[in-house]
């Protein structure tokens, strides 16, 4: 007969196990004389077993009191049976719920996994020398093994064993048949959840337990209190939004990128993981010539997705030197190798940027305020790696609120979203998915596509170079062809010409 | 984008000791004052001054908090299913398992994909990390590590590195190589060092540094070519369990979870923690942000999602369900935001309507919990390990893509998935 009670049993609440609870308090419901689950009596060998239940009354149960559909109600009951509050009679190694006639019982709450009760290696011995005095040679020959292994480590307990055996044994002779047939399958049952047989799992295998025990309480000194009010403060003081703008702009977020989701629209020309395609892929490319429309309207969402998708970054830089204005966006790129670069290159790399950007006179100066130029300048005398942090702010504002806009007017963006490409979706009839599926094409490693991508751009700067020194010679010799001066006299009108 | 330390000034000469260093900003008495590190620490750990007892401080961080709470009720004059009933609803969703990948003799812990959207590297329970071309389903290198429970694993922004840890208190990179007969533990770097288990590792925008989190209840971010320490984030009282990177283009910031039940949000030059939400019930699973940067998404042992605005500063939404009553391990979302796909410990993964706050899906098909769940890249699939060993292979139904990779064998889709209110 089963008890109904969900009792702590003194336990430390486990807070990881928490469900535990949850599902006690459901296998109470289930039980409930009037409104739980019909139980019978089912004649097994000789004996009667009162008390079992039906797959398929188990998971009409569950549907209905949960409300839930039949295929969640089958997954919890599966749960129930996998840690033990529910055991099937038949094929009783498997712990799953059968949606059909299968037969099951409810655990008696003595064998419940209790939150902190942990099944003990000596209880397990017990069991299985129990079970050896029984008959010999009834142990299967997973449980012999660990027999065995228990009889090597337990070896100074193993007295004390055999007569506990023994004793729960001769007790067990003195019920009746019936009940003891009971108690052997839910004991039975018990130890089939916490020492799963081989090619099984354990349900209450949790997996790793936590370092710092969050149950245990904190240690409140005076200065925890200080650093709680020092964050509270900060926090206090922080600038919020409100709901309705911050959530319009998540669902705005939404919308704007709904037709872009391959979950929530398919997309061109096919799905690689679906039709086994990777046209998709193939027309994505970073170092694409033509992108798709898709990609080139992305493109215009935001200006973090046109500098993340690197061929947008491409394009934007072709407007930036139709612009003469390349410098800004080189400054940030620099300043963002500086940021995540490794700690051993960060002076050389300051010093470059300096050379580059920064000082007077440099040959990609960039136009920042004098505070900032200041605040910048003074900080590369000791260089870290957030030194450039202001100025690459000012200068990702600049590009953000103003060239980004003039991009996305200008006649190169509007020529690339005439030139861009948009796939036809396939239409594979199954023969042809079923080709696809043996060709799957396997792609480029992309190691070999860093190695070119850093190749590409060494031969990018290096071409630079030379460049901006040429083009400070062309305007040099403009000028003195047109202007009668002499070299000297230019050297400064050119030095401010060529900085924008 | 609502990276409000992008414009706080964060380096500099700290005010107090007028050493240039990454700097705190903080409130001394209402004023604004930029503080290193090392100054904060110190001012929170002086002596009791005159006049204070331990009570005082304690009525005094008391009043703040509830301060804190009436702050952020003032702007909030709307919820989110609110703002959601002009959107659409979502029609049914029928996914399907397109790949399985057999390979791990004992539990996946971890996987993440690489940049080129189809490979992924996953750890396990024994030791071993493996990189998959999951498109092809080959296995592409093998490392084996020497602990057991590799609980992180990352694949390197360039595609040329992977890190992975976890027992062994440390993060290792494999640098990978095109010649698949190479030894990658004969070049493994071994980056961070901790004093408790790794429970999660992400490289930042590039491959040069990495962010750990760890049992011992601190993150932390490295260098990787010399194993230096760049910064450590001290605030969780209990394991960290995981971090996310904020996508943003100044990606400044990130965002942890913990045992403590608090989700943390820092800023990675200065160390300091910025926003913090405590509103579960249980210890923080797994914590991912929203496609823009604006809000982030939790995953907890108390058997809820939930998502946080970060402009707002609160809770927006709680994704649950009076039958899930086993903890969530694992949150990602789909390209657009809309869909939010949670593993949980009672095997199955759920799918929630981000903004309507109602699952649109519930699959089954694995035969133990649901350990890692990751969205790809470019949005086409997502990829979900666990901790079977099991195999069943059975019919499948058409569908978007998805697919599962598990302890030893397959598990597949059972059962046709319906949508459910």
């Amino acid at each position: 007969m089963t008890i109904r009670s969900d009792r702590d049993h003194g336990q430390r609440y486990r807070p990881r196990m928490s469900c535990l609870k949850k599902l006690e308090a459901t296998v109470v419901q289930m039980q409930d004389p009037s409104t739980g689950v019909k139980g019978t009596d089912q004649k097994l060998n000789v004996t009667i077993i009162p008390h079992v239940i039906t797959g398929q009354d188990i998971v009409a149960w569950i549907t209905k009191n949960m409300n839930i559909d039949s295929d969640e109600a089958q997954a919890f009951g599966t749960m129930l049976v996998a840690f033990g509050y529910i055991y099937p009679l038949q094929d009783h190694k498997k712990l799953v719920l059968r949606p059909d006639g299968s037969l099951y019982r409810f655990q008696t709450p003595y064998f419940w996994p209790v939150q902190k009760w942990k099944a003990e290696d000596t209880d397990y011995a017990i069991y299985l020398a129990k079970r050896n005095i029984r008959k010999k040679g009834v142990l299967d020959a997973y449980e012999q093994e660990e027999y065995n292994k228990l009889h090597k480590w337990m070896n100074h307990k193993w007295d004390f064993i055999v007569m506990q055996a023994k004793e729960q044994y001769h007790a067990g002779k003195a019920r009746q048949k019936a009940d003891r047939v009971v108690f052997d399958c839910q004991e039975r049952a018990y130890w089939i959840v916490h020492r799963p047989p081989p090619q099984t799992h354990s349900a209450m295998d949790y997996g790793l337990d936590r370092h710092i025990d969050p149950n245990a309480e904190e240690k409140k000194t005076y200065d925890y209190y200080r650093r709680i009010i020092i964050y509270t403060q900060q926090a206090v003081m922080r600038s919020r939004v409100k709901s309705s703008v911050s959530l319009g702009a998540l669902a705005k977020y939404i919308t704007t990128f709904k037709n872009h989701d391959p979950f929530l629209v398919p997309c061109l020309p096919s799905n690689p993981w679906q039709t086994d395609d990777d046209s998709y892929w193939e027309l994505n490319t970073p170092d694409v010539e033509i992108p798709t429309k898709m990609r080139v309207e992305r493109w215009s969402f935001s200006f973090y997705e046109l500098l993340n998708d690197p061929r947008g970054r491409a394009d934007f830089k072709i407007f930036l030197k139709k612009e003469f204005s390349g410098e800004n966006l080189a400054f940030w790129e620099a300043a963002e190798e500086l940021k995540w670069g490794t700690a051993a290159s960060m002076s050389e790399k300051a010093e470059h940027i300096f050379k580059t950007f920064l000082a007077p006179g440099a040959p990609r100066w960039i136009n920042i305020d004098g505070r900032t130029m200041g605040l910048t300048v003074k900080g590369l005398e000791h260089p870290h790696r957030y030194v450039l942090d202001a100025a690459q702010t000012h200068i990702f504002m600049l590009m953000k609120k103003d060239t980004f806009y003039r991009y996305l007017k200008s006649p190169v963006y509007k020529e690339m979203q005439k030139k861009a490409i948009s796939p036809a979706p396939h239409n594979f009839s199954e023969a042809q998915l079923q080709q696809n599926m043996r060709n799957r094409r396997p792609s480029i490693d992309p190691i070999i596509t860093w190695q070119k991508e850093q190749e590409e751009k060494a031969k990018a700067e290096a071409a630079s170079g030379p460049k901006v020194r040429d083009r400070c010679m062309l305007k040099m010799l403009y000028l003195t062809s047109y202007v009668h001066m002499t070299a000297e006299q230019l050297v400064p009108i050119i030095c401010i010409a060529t900085s924008k | 984008m609502c990276d409000q330390t992008f414009l706080a000034i964060t380096f500099g000469p700290c005010d107090n000791c007028s050493q240039n260093k990454p700097l705190m900003n903080i409130y001394l008495k209402n004023e604004p004052i930029n503080y290193c590190s090392l100054c904060v620490e110190l001012m929170a750990c002086q002596g009791l001054a005159k006049g204070e007892t331990i009570h005082t401080l304690k009525a005094e961080s008391e009043t703040l908090k509830t301060k804190l709470e009436e702050e952020r009720a003032k702007l909030h004059d709307v919820e989110l299913h609110q703002v959601a009933e002009k959107i659409e609803a979502l029609g049914q969703f029928v996914m399907k398992t397109r790949r399985t990948l057999k390979g791990h003799g004992n539990k996946v812990l971890c996987v993440d994909w690489c940049r080129d959207k189809r490979r992924i590297v996953s750890s396990s329970q024994d030791g071993k990390v493996i990189v998959w071309d999951a498109y092809t389903t080959n296995k592409e290198h093998a490392v084996t590590m020497p602990c057991t429970w590799v609980m992180a694993c990352a694949y390197a922004p360039s595609g040329c590195a992977v890190a992975c840890g976890g027992l062994d208190n440390k993060c290792s990179v494999y640098p990978l190589s095109l010649d698949k007969n190479e030894n990658l533990a004969a070049k493994k770097k071994s980056v961070a060092m901790h004093t408790n288990y790794l429970s999660s590792c992400s490289f930042t925008n590039s491959d040069m540094q990495i962010l750990t989190s760890s049992g011992d209840g601190t993150c932390a971010l490295w260098d990787v070519e010399s194993g230096q320490l760049l910064q450590s984030f001290h605030g969780h009282s209990a394991d960290v369990l995981s971090l996310n990177l904020a996508p943003s283009e100044t990606g400044n910031t990130f965002v942890s979870g913990g045992c403590d039940k608090k989700a943390n949000v820092w800023d990675m030059r200065s160390g300091q923690n910025v926003q913090s939400f405590e509103t579960h019930e249980s210890d923080i699973n797994s914590v991912k942000y929203y496609p823009s940067g604006d809000a982030f998404a939790t995953g907890s042992d108390d058997a809820t999602c939930r998502l946080y605005d970060l402009r707002a500063d609160r809770e927006v939404a709680i994704y649950s369900k009076e039958s899930i009553i086993f903890g969530a391990s694992s949150v990602d979302f789909s390209l657009s935001g809309r869909l939010l796909f949670a593993g949980y410990n009672d095997y199955t993964i759920n799918v929630w309507d981000v903004l309507k706050g109602t699952r649109v899906a519930i699959l089954f098909g694995h035969e133990n919990r649901v350990s890692t769940v990751r969205v790809s890249p470019d949005g086409t699939a997502f990829c979900s390990g666990s901790w079977d060993n099991t195999f069943d292979l059975r019919n499948i139904l058409y569908g978007f893509a998805l697919y599962w990779h598990q302890g030893l064998y397959i598990g597949v889709l059972h059962h046709p998935v319906m949508s459910v209110p």
